[in-house]
């Protein structure tokens, strides 16, 4: 557990809370100023860390979060009971290693596992917020990251890492807070999100919205639940995640518990069976307005147009030690988006590192275990933290 | 590891400034930015192509980029580095002209090292045998070789030449990698030194 720098801060953990790990709720005193303009308080930041922080607070590995991803990294998710996700990476002995590394991971704001978000109460109106809640940025879930560490007494991380979303989050950490970044690893990311992607989110935004049972975000009101929509989002999602060559492998055309084609419309093949089941667990687990809010956020992202257009100036006169890994079979955020922004950082004489992993697994690649780059992590944190004495 | 250096990478670490920001094209496993690194203060950067050297440089604490020559020098700023690095390499670009322009854009100065093979043994087994010669510094059949643009020094120093670019030092090699200073322009060299290394300067 980490020291807290300042007890103000603190809430204490309800039994309500239990399940979401730690949490700091920030008052009306120290409100988050968003990039839409509004303000959010108070603000809840809901957390895990692992590892211990060491005597000269040198040691913090902070972990970004994917979209639909949450802080629970490298221990049981409270509502599936599944595996961290990234058990693989985040552990003792692991390449982010919890014998020598303080890890943190915060929930992001508009997420829906404790950090303030559309489902969460309103004070002003005391019902949920649903739409009322405010259009947040990649920008202002690291403004409050940045809050959060300032409430453990953390002045600098050793690194920021994070796949998808989450390597957002590490790009726009290093462009904004630079002296408090020894290094960073963006890993399956973008600086800007694609046409493509926006059009990948806003078909999932609209299944949602297409639900009767959305009722204009007001659902938790009226005891419903946008399932079908909310299924159906994850299910357009998940596809981008996977490969074509990926699906071919593990699913190719065969039949779900069946000998023949059915000539009905029911999941005669198994990669249907998949999705289907991709999209059922997944509303369990996530809430619908949460989705809406941070798919914006991603579509939102591009870390050039806060800086005349230019990446490199982002990143200007950083002295952050950046690793850049992308994935061969990735088309949400292929290789080309990545070397942009090895490019954008060799530009602007910044220390960049880039790796390019062959596999065939897509963009969940990042989530997955792939020796590759579990040995250029660890390779690569070993001689960061052998540079700072970490 | 100083000691273990390639001789011609130990020539190449030679003509390297004291804290020079340098950009090594083609770096290998990182064995020349560590030594030039631990050796004199630079600030080095790689481009390198296999994946495991990218890797293991990136183990050694080496700042590395992923990518070809052929087609990612395009996107360094010019005059971004005090010195650009292509070792043993020019031979297996497929536009050499190109990357030779590319470095003397984004490096003040240029060190290229080649393979010379107008070296008499390669002139000698072609005369002999009537077929591509295979030696042990160029031991590959004609059609699995990756150096696919082979020169010798004389073509090298035209290309050099035409490129616009001004040869402040040459080095001839010899089998051992040991290097001699020589004149770019002169026949002897180009008859029998196995490799030459160029310092160069963009106009």
């Amino acid at each position: 557990m980490a020291e807290t720098g300042n007890p103000r801060f603190l809430r204490p953990v309800t039994a309500a809370d239990a399940d979401v790990g730690q949490a700091i709720t920030f008052g009306a005193d120290m409100p988050l100023q968003l990039d839409c303009g509004k303000t959010l308080s108070p603000l809840t930041v809901a957390y895990m860390t692992y590892g211990k922080l060491n005597a000269a607070r040198s040691n913090t590995v902070l972990i970004c979060h994917a979209l639909t991803l949450d802080q629970f990294v490298a221990s049981a998710h409270p509502v599936t009971g599944k595996l961290g996700w990234w058990d693989t990476m985040v552990g003792p002995g692991k390449p982010i290693d919890t014998n020598r590394f303080f890890v943190v991971c915060a929930n992001v704001v508009g997420g829906c596992m404790g950090t303030t978000g559309p489902a969460e109460v309103n004070p002003a109106t005391g019902r949920p917020y649903g739409l009322d809640f405010p259009l947040v940025t990649v920008r202002d879930m690291v403004r409050a990251q940045a809050m959060l560490l300032d409430a453990l007494g953390i002045a600098k991380v050793l690194c920021v890492t994070g796949g998808s979303m989450g390597g957002m989050q590490v790009l726009q950490w290093a462009a904004d807070y630079p002296e408090r970044v020894v290094s960073a690893i963006p890993i399956a990311c973008a600086a800007r999100h694609s046409a493509q992607n926006i059009a990948f989110h806003e078909v999932g935004r609209q299944a949602i919205m297409a639900d009767p049972d959305w009722k204009g975000g007001t659902y938790q009101l009226h005891g419903t639940q946008p399932a079908k929509g909310l299924a159906v989002a994850r299910m357009a999602a998940h596809i981008t995640y996977l490969s074509e060559a990926a699906l071919q492998r593990k699913f190719g055309r065969s039949l779900q518990d069946r000998e023949q084609v059915s000539f009905g419309f029911g999941p005669d093949f198994q990669i249907e069976s998949y999705l289907h089941h991709q999209g059922v667990t997944f509303v369990d687990r996530f809430d619908a307005n949460s989705y809406l809010y941070i798919t914006r956020a991603m579509d939102y992202f591009d870390l050039a147009a806060e800086h005349n257009g230019k990446l490199a100036a982002a990143f200007l006169g950083s002295k952050t030690r950046f690793l850049i890994i992308s994935f061969t079979s990735d088309w949400l955020f292929p290789t080309s988006e990545n070397k942009r922004i090895a490019h954008a950082l060799n530009a602007s004489a910044a220390t960049v590192s880039f790796v390019e992993i062959q596999t065939d697994r897509g963009h969940d690649a990042f989530l997955l275990d792939e020796p590759e780059m579990f040995a250029t992590v660890r390779g690569f944190l070993n001689s960061v933290a052998a540079k700072v004495g970490a | 590891m100083t000691a273990s250096l390639r001789p011609d990478l130990a020539a190449i670490a030679e003509m390297i400034p004291y804290g020079a920001r340098i950009l090594d094209v083609g770096c290998g496993d990182g064995a020349l930015l560590e030594h030039l690194t631990a050796s004199k203060n630079v600030d080095g950067r790689g481009l390198e192509l296999s994946q495991q050297n990218v890797n293991a440089c990136v183990a050694r604490g080496l700042a590395v980029v992923q990518g070809d020559a052929d087609t990612d020098l395009g996107e360094y700023p010019s005059a971004a580095f005090d010195v650009a690095i292509l070792s043993q390499t020019i031979q297996a670009t497929r536009a050499p002209r190109d990357v030779l322009g590319h470095l003397l854009r984004i490096g003040r100065r240029t060190v290229i090292s080649l393979p010379n093979f107008g070296h008499w043994r390669l002139r000698l087994a072609l005369l002999a045998s009537g077929r591509m010669p295979r030696t042990q510094a160029l031991g590959y059949a004609w059609y699995d070789t990756p150096n696919i643009h082979l020169c010798t020094i004389s073509d090298f120093v035209t290309l050099a030449t035409d490129a616009g670019a001004s040869i402040e030092r040459a080095l001839a090699l010899d089998e051992r990698g040991l290097t001699r200073a020589m004149r770019a322009d002169a026949w002897g060299p180009n008859l029998f030194a196995e490799g030459a290394i160029f310092l160069l300067r963009g106009t």
